[in-house]
């Protein structure tokens, strides 16, 4: 891998935000913001000369300190990564925007709005540095710097409530990257190398993988909240402060879907039975109705969105049981894994846009009212028309109606399932649709209603507005480019692979 | 029964005792230690790989990162006593509420 072309901009995806993060610590409030904001948007701009490297020479290496692997540690910034890498900057400098304006209008005593600015930007650091990493350690180092950054984030607002949330969020996270370490631990142990290449090449079925398979998959799952480990993630999401919630929700739970993705496709091919990928399924499946039907349930907007990102997460672990082949069945002619393979990174996008997006209009809904209860949400057509907009936007890509980013994603997640002919999966897909349906439209037909009388309206600043309506028809724009967005995943992998599977090979992998 | 193999089935064991504490307290401060207690078992089956393939010398690399994991582990747990310090001094808790779902 080390005589792939190289290119300083991998190095600076990473540098850059620690940089400003770093500066911005010298000023105060004021100048803090300017900073953060400035890194922010340099962070944002860089990745479009990265993306259009990775477009014109393919994968793209840097090696630190030009040491080579094993010894050395090796960025490599492929496709999988740019799109990563782009979903982040794109979304994540919306949210710096209304971040700004935000705390402009919202100042917290005490000047604890001023950390927001560099622990964002180390958070964007290490979510960048986590896309980049192909050395297990390494990401065992980002996956820390993201979790306790997101904790350190979600704690914010400083009430007793989001400090309850964020000390369950810490332990899970703590407990998740413990077993993260522990299979990172066993596979050093039976190969001596820790570059997911080498590792991919060198690893051997026997049953320290298979131990370190499924502490490392669990681990992850605590960190991406998939269920039935989910328990973190409503609480947490529901209490902190608007662009908070929206950069967890959209950015934060994503990396370690991500880091789960290529683990199972690009290091442990060897251990893995269709019963695993099966029983991911399962988690998805229950993940994608619970959560949805918890939604319905909450009577405050924030609970909705957080648990409605339970649900949505629950697609993504659905990829993996058409990944993950069944016995005799050839990567070659299993012609439903670039539909899956295209579900996932789409999911991955239109949630993180329409999610991002339904956030930050509940933060202005808490801002004009004061509080986000459902009754918050009357006559939010006549009150607040652009934000009303842009849940319903938002909400619509949620649901998977045409011609949303979401629709897309369902679409083809629906595709590779009945193209692989797991016909099982396809009424957890749409239930969950008609579940996300029912409570989008909830939120709509309250929108509409009479407002109770007697209640006082602040003003909200449009340009906060502005942001969340941008984020919402984001979730619709992916989908234009979506044939050069797949051509360039095409071009490598792991896009589109899948991994072939062995009646007697290794054992059931997962709990 | 050989060396490595003693080392490995203690820190598995470690692991579990520390995975089991998580679920069985609601007080902060046992969970935080749990936490630590996952971790010692996680470091010690990582130490125990540097006497691998019978070398002459012990594999650096383990050590490296197991200082790394260390650190860490070091700052999260601090971390994790300040919340609940705070979380003790604003509401007087010292255990999560039990969940009402």
């Amino acid at each position: 891998m080390t005589d792939l072309p190289a290119s300083p901009l991998v190095a600076l995806l990473v540098g850059v935000p620690i940089a400003f993060a770093l500066v911005s610590l010298f000023f105060r409030t004021e100048g803090r913001a300017r900073t953060g904001l400035l890194g922010s948007l340099g962070t944002t701009a860089l990745a479009f000369p990265a993306i259009l490297e990775v477009a014109r020479k393919g994968t793209v290496i840097h090696l630190l300190g030009g040491w080579a692997p094993p010894l050395g540690i090796l960025l490599r910034l492929d496709p999988l990564a740019a799109v990563f890498i782009g979903m982040t900057a794109l979304v994540g400098g919306v949210i710096s925007l209304y971040a700004w304006w935000y705390f402009r209008k919202e100042a917290t005593a005490g000047g604890t709005s001023a950390l927001f600015w560099p622990l964002w930007l180390f958070l964007w650091a290490g979510l960048n540095g986590l896309f980049l990493s192909n050395d297990l350690f390494n990401l065992f180092v980002t996956i820390e710097v993201v979790g306790i950054c997101a904790v350190a984030l979600a704690v914010l607002s400083g009430k007793a409530a989001s400090l309850i949330a964020g000390l369950r969020y810490l332990l899970a996270a703590i407990a998740g990257s413990m077993g993260y370490l522990f299979g990172v631990a066993l596979l050093y142990g039976s190969t001596g190398t820790l570059d997911i290449t080498l590792l991919g090449a060198a690893l051997t079925p026997g049953p320290a993988t298979t131990f370190a398979l499924i502490v490392m998959t669990l681990g992850l799952m605590i960190k991406t909240a998939c269920f039935p480990l989910h328990f973190w993630l409503p609480p947490a999401h529901a209490a902190a402060l608007p662009p908070v919630s929206a950069l967890l929700s959209a950015l934060v739970v994503k990396g370690t879907f991500y880091i789960l993705l290529r683990l199972w496709t690009e290091v442990f091919g060897v251990s893995l039975t269709f019963a695993a990928g099966q029983l991911i399924g399962v988690a998805g499946a229950v993940a994608v109705l619970w959560g949805s039907w918890q939604a319905l349930m909450q009577d405050r907007l924030k609970l909705i969105v957080a648990h409605s990102s339970v649900a949505q997460l629950g697609y993504l672990l659905m990829v993996f049981p058409l990944i993950v082949l069944a016995p005799g069945v050839a990567a070659e002619s299993a012609n439903w894994l670039s539909p899956a393979w295209t579900a996932a990174v789409y999911q991955v996008m239109a949630h993180g846009f329409a999610k991002a997006s339904f956030f930050l209009s509940a933060g202005i809904i808490v801002i004009a009212l004061g509080h986000d209860r459902k009754s918050s949400l009357r006559d939010l057509v006549a009150r607040l028309p652009m934000t009303a907009m842009a849940i319903a936007v938002a909400g619509v890509s949620l649901i998977g109606l045409p011609p949303s980013g979401g629709f897309f994603a369902k679409w083809m997640l629906l595709k590779g399932i009945f193209m692989s002919e797991q016909w099982w999966w396809a009424p957890a897909v749409l239930g969950g649709s008609f579940l996300t349906a029912g409570y989008v439209f909830m939120i709509l037909r309250l929108a509409f209603a009479p407002a109770e009388a007697g209640q006082p309206v602040r003003p909200v600043p449009k340009a906060l507005q502005v942001c969340a309506l941008v984020l919402a028809i984001g979730s619709f724009l992916i989908v234009l480019p979506a044939d050069h967005i797949i051509q360039f995943l095409e071009s490598t992998a792991p896009f589109a692979t899948g991994v072939e599977t062995y009646p007697e090979g290794g054992r059931h992998g997962n709990d | 029964m050989e060396t490595y193999q003693i080392y490995s089935l203690a820190s598995a064991v470690i692991f579990a005792v520390g995975l089991a504490g998580i679920f069985t307290t609601r007080l902060f401060f046992k969970k935080i230690i749990a936490t630590k207690i996952m971790g010692g078992g996680v470091f010690l089956c990582f130490v125990s790989f540097a006497e691998r393939d019978a070398l002459a010398f012990a594999d650096p690399v383990p050590h490296a990162m197991v200082i790394t994991g260390i650190v860490v582990a070091v700052s999260a747990a601090a971390f994790a006593l300040a919340l609940a310090r705070r979380i003790q001094q604003l509401t007087g808790q010292e255990t999560f509420p039990v969940e009402e779902e």
